[in-house]
């Protein structure tokens, strides 16, 4: 009895290396949604000045499959992804704008100069809305399925690749 | 050229270490001497080629060499000299260089200095040290090779993290590293008692001096992390539990265990398989601490590299080593022949609790740094366990073993009593109260915790002079008498109390700095003023300076109380343009009784900056004490007994050497 004492230490180093194995297949960088195929949360966001239509909210979302893209004027990488933003708005897909905790009038600038292809865009600036979407950094960009649920979220800029590889294909798929 | 035959040494190196690794276990078995003195030659040889490999890697980064990869990507002509040397391990191939050659420095050192080790036990101690040699050398050479070229080579290097270009940088991986490696020289220790299948007074003794060194070097190393992290990354704190922090904490809990441990092994040859046990977790978290800052599989803010494929290299060293050395546990340690027993109070019981506590707080810390990673495997979401956790539990357990401590240091061995060691510390116990009275009333009833702290900390340090008083027989004999005492007391008996002491002084730094720290986070502009723990502070200008491979905005902060000048406080933002990256210079002012923590942040849209201030009282004490506590370490290695060469396994009582199996006949006694 007193030997198997002396197995222990053993086992638990296996069992600890077993799981640094499985440690090291996986991304630690990957940021899983905590809302993932959960409906969108409520909320309800003003318009930026300029664009003279009721903001964005909850009732916006379903229908058809359609993208919330998360941005702000002082966010350096957003300013890189846009074009790819407007680059499939142009295509036909319907993609909304949340402006995160941003000064009205700098966004208004920034899309002014970036081009404006959103449907619509909320402007957020304390944050509430985000937090209910759970955005965890700027930019962050969602697929919303046509029962207003959410499908994907993307962490980070949009580069060409994430955008053929992921983003299109899961649109296509939501459209079967 | 000079390249290449520092590629070449490498691999020489590879083929010593094989050789090392091998032959002399065989020796041992055979107890064939020639085979194992080649042990002493080899590591000797190992030492000579591993120096010869670091100082060529370190003439290309000298001479900038960008036809070297690894200097074309961590180093750049404009860098001050001082960080082009310390560029060398400031990168992942690097610092692998760096542990290799440490590991050949412990081995030469043992080849050179174990004159007194049996050569048997000397020869295995050795083959383990090549063989681990034999592990980082592969891993190295196959997937780390610091030595390949670039073709055509660049003009102009990437340059160096800035972040990393500091003095504090440049001691800070040598120190851990040394502490690291050095406890690779008692697991080899753990593992040749193994083979052989015997552990004695005089192996705890051999073991000592190295526990010992390791030990200084890992908390000279850990303190110069905190305190760079603490000056230089500007989030004014210095332990944030973060993996890479944790990763070389554990071992340092470990290896304080298997100090106290190895006591006990000595003085009363009992808690054998138990501190065979620590020599191997110790440096088995060393290991563990290499695999989770090179795999990518915890994310941390100072992870070296993040690269999978060198991660399953370093997993398949760690199954071989560790899980290699745990089955020899299992294996041979059940054979120990357990020693003298002991009552529940006694000085063997406290330094046991010291062990069991300690160890507790280690797997602790293991808990809580894996924990993100087995969840989220396990399917459980991704979660990050941070200073609540560890203040939840670490806290707790360290508050019973810093209070044992005096008690313990005056336990008499075998059997003790806590009422007549408690009679001993009556200096430490007026202290204590007297400290508890002074700092609650002067602090005001807010800061009971504060109150606490300082009084466990007065417990500690008084206790530590009464350990003293008590050897000296101050007080208590003649003075006379205490003179001669005090001539005749063992370096070992000073060591205790300034190490104990040293602890007690760390946590007033620690207990003042969280719980007395004033903070004030504001924007300013130049020209303005604010006040904080009462000082007077005025930003008296913002200008840009250019540094050798640097712009900077620069704040000096004005700074007086009640109307006398105090210092003038510089913070900067430093950009360097060839990487890229921009870090903050803390405006800091050190004295006895508290630091200015002054740092510039960013300029706001208004144009004013945000400045973030910060009164440390008492922030000195935390890394004099570390400093304090490494001092006690280095004077127990001058002790007489660990120099004057260890006795022959002498013939017990019984008549047989001690440790060895029982024998399992009656009449045994008889045998010499």
């Amino acid at each position: 009895m007193r030997r198997l004492l002396f197995i222990v230490p053993a086992i638990v180093f296996l069992v600890i290396a077993g799981f640094l194995a499985i440690g090291l297949t996986r991304d630690p960088a990957e940021l899983p949604s905590a809302l993932r195929d959960r409906p969108a949360p409520d909320f309800a966001l003003p318009p930026l000045p300029g664009r003279d239509e009721e903001g964005f909210a909850r009732a916006h979302l379903g229908g058809e499959p359609m993208l919330v893209n998360v941005f702000a004027s002082w966010c350096v990488p957003c300013r890189i992804e846009h074009p790819l933003i407007n680059r499939l708005a142009e295509d036909g897909v319907v993609v909304h704008g949340l402006n995160y905790k941003d000064e009205a009038a700098a966004a208004r600038a920034w899309l002014d100069e970036l081009g404006d292809n959103f449907t619509r865009v909320g402007h957020d600036l304390d944050g509430q809305a985000g937090i209910e979407w759970g955005v965890y950094g700027v930019p962050e960009t969602y697929v919303v399925d046509a029962d207003g649920r959410i499908v994907h979220r993307h962490v980070g800029p949009l580069r060409p690749e994430d955008v053929e590889q992921e983003i299109r294909p899961i649109l296509e798929s939501l459209q079967r | 050229m000079i390249v290449e035959l520092g590629h070449f040494a490498l691999v020489v190196a590879l083929g010593l270490a094989i050789v090392q690794g091998t032959l002399p276990l065989l020796g041992a078995h055979r107890h064939d001497l020639t085979l194992m003195r080649l042990a002493n030659t080899t590591a000797l040889a190992q030492f000579g080629c591993i120096t010869i490999s670091f100082a060529a890697l370190t003439w290309a980064y000298v001479s900038s060499d960008f036809s070297v990869i690894n200097v074309y990507q961590n180093s750049h002509d404009a860098k001050p000299l001082i960080y082009k040397i310390s560029g060398v391990w400031g990168n992942h191939e690097g610092s692998l260089v760096l542990w290799v050659w440490t590991l050949a420095v412990c081995g030469a050192a043992v080849a050179w200095w174990g004159r007194n080790l049996p050569l048997p036990f000397k020869a295995r101690t050795l083959a383990i040290q090549g063989l681990i040699g034999v592990a980082f050398l592969l891993f190295l050479l196959l997937t780390s090779n610091p030595f390949e070229r670039l073709d055509p080579a660049p003009l102009e290097g990437q340059g160096l993290n800035p972040i990393l270009q500091d003095p504090g940088l440049a001691f800070h991986p040598p120190m851990l590293y040394l502490g690291y490696v050095g406890l690779s020289v008692t697991f080899a220790f753990a593992m040749a008692a193994l083979i052989e299948g015997r552990v004695d007074a005089s192996w705890a003794r051999w073991v000592r001096p190295w526990t010992l060194a390791a030990w200084v070097a890992l908390t000279a190393g850990i303190a110069l992390g905190s305190w760079w992290a603490y000056y230089t990354l500007g989030w004014g704190g210095w332990w944030f539990w973060d993996p890479v922090e944790n990763a070389s904490f554990m071992p340092w809990l470990a290896a304080t265990a298997l100090l106290h441990s190895a006591i006990v092994v000595e003085k009363r040859d009992t808690l054998k398989a138990w501190t065979i046990l620590l020599a191997i977790v110790a440096f088995s978290l060393s290991l563990l601490g290499t695999f989770l800052v090179r795999s990518g599989v915890l994310t941390s803010v100072h992870a070296f590299a993040v690269d999978p494929d060198r991660g399953v290299f370093i997993l398949y060293m760690l199954i071989l080593t560790i899980g290699g050395a745990l089955a020899l546990f299992a294996w041979r340690a059940p054979i120990m022949q357990p020693g003298g027993a002991f009552a529940p109070v006694s000085r063997e019981s406290g330094l046991l609790l010291n062990n069991l506590l300690l160890a507790t707080a280690t797997a602790t810390v293991l808990l809580g740094t894996l924990y993100p990673l087995a969840l989220e495997i396990v399917g459980g979401g991704k979660i990050s366990v941070g200073p609540p956790f560890y203040n939840a539990t670490f806290v707790p357990l360290m508050l019973p073993l810093l209070i044992a401590v005096p008690i313990g240091a005056m336990l008499a061995w075998k059997r003790g009593n806590v009422f007549s060691a408690l009679g001993r510390l009556k200096l430490a116990l007026a202290g204590t109260l007297a400290t508890a009275v002074l700092t609650f009333t002067l602090l005001d009833a807010v800061s009971l915790a504060a109150a606490l702290g300082f009084a466990l900390a007065a417990w500690l340090v008084f206790g530590a002079i009464d350990d003293l008083r008590n050897k000296i027989g101050l007080f208590q004999v003649p003075l006379r008498r205490v003179r001669q005492r005090l001539k005749g007391l063992p370096a070992s008996a000073f060591a205790v109390s300034i190490a104990h002491a040293g602890v007690g002084i760390m946590i007033v730094g620690m207990i003042s700095t969280s719980v007395l720290q004033s903070e004030r986070i504001l924007a300013m502009q130049p020209g303005e003023s604010t006040t904080i723990g009462g000082y007077d502070v005025r930003l008296a200008s913002i200008a840009e300076v250019e540094g050798p491979n640097w712009t900077a905005v620069r704040a000096v902060f004005e700074t007086t109380r009640n109307g006398r000048p105090v210092a003038d406080i510089v913070s900067e933002k430093r950009f360097f343009p060839v990487e890229g990256q921009s870090t903050t210079q803390v405006g800091l002012d050190t004295s006895f009784w508290r630091d200015l923590y002054f740092v510039l942040g960013d300029q706001t849209p208004e144009g004013t900056w945000a400045v973030r201030l910060y009164v440390n009282p008492l922030a000195a004490w935390l890394w004099w004490g570390v400093g304090i506590m490494s001092l006690g370490g280095l004077v127990s290695l001058f002790d007489r007994r660990l120099r004057v060469g260890a006795p022959t396994t002498a013939t017990a009582h019984r008549g047989r050497p001690a440790g060895d199996p029982a024998p399992a006949a009656p009449g045994a006694e008889a045998r010499a």
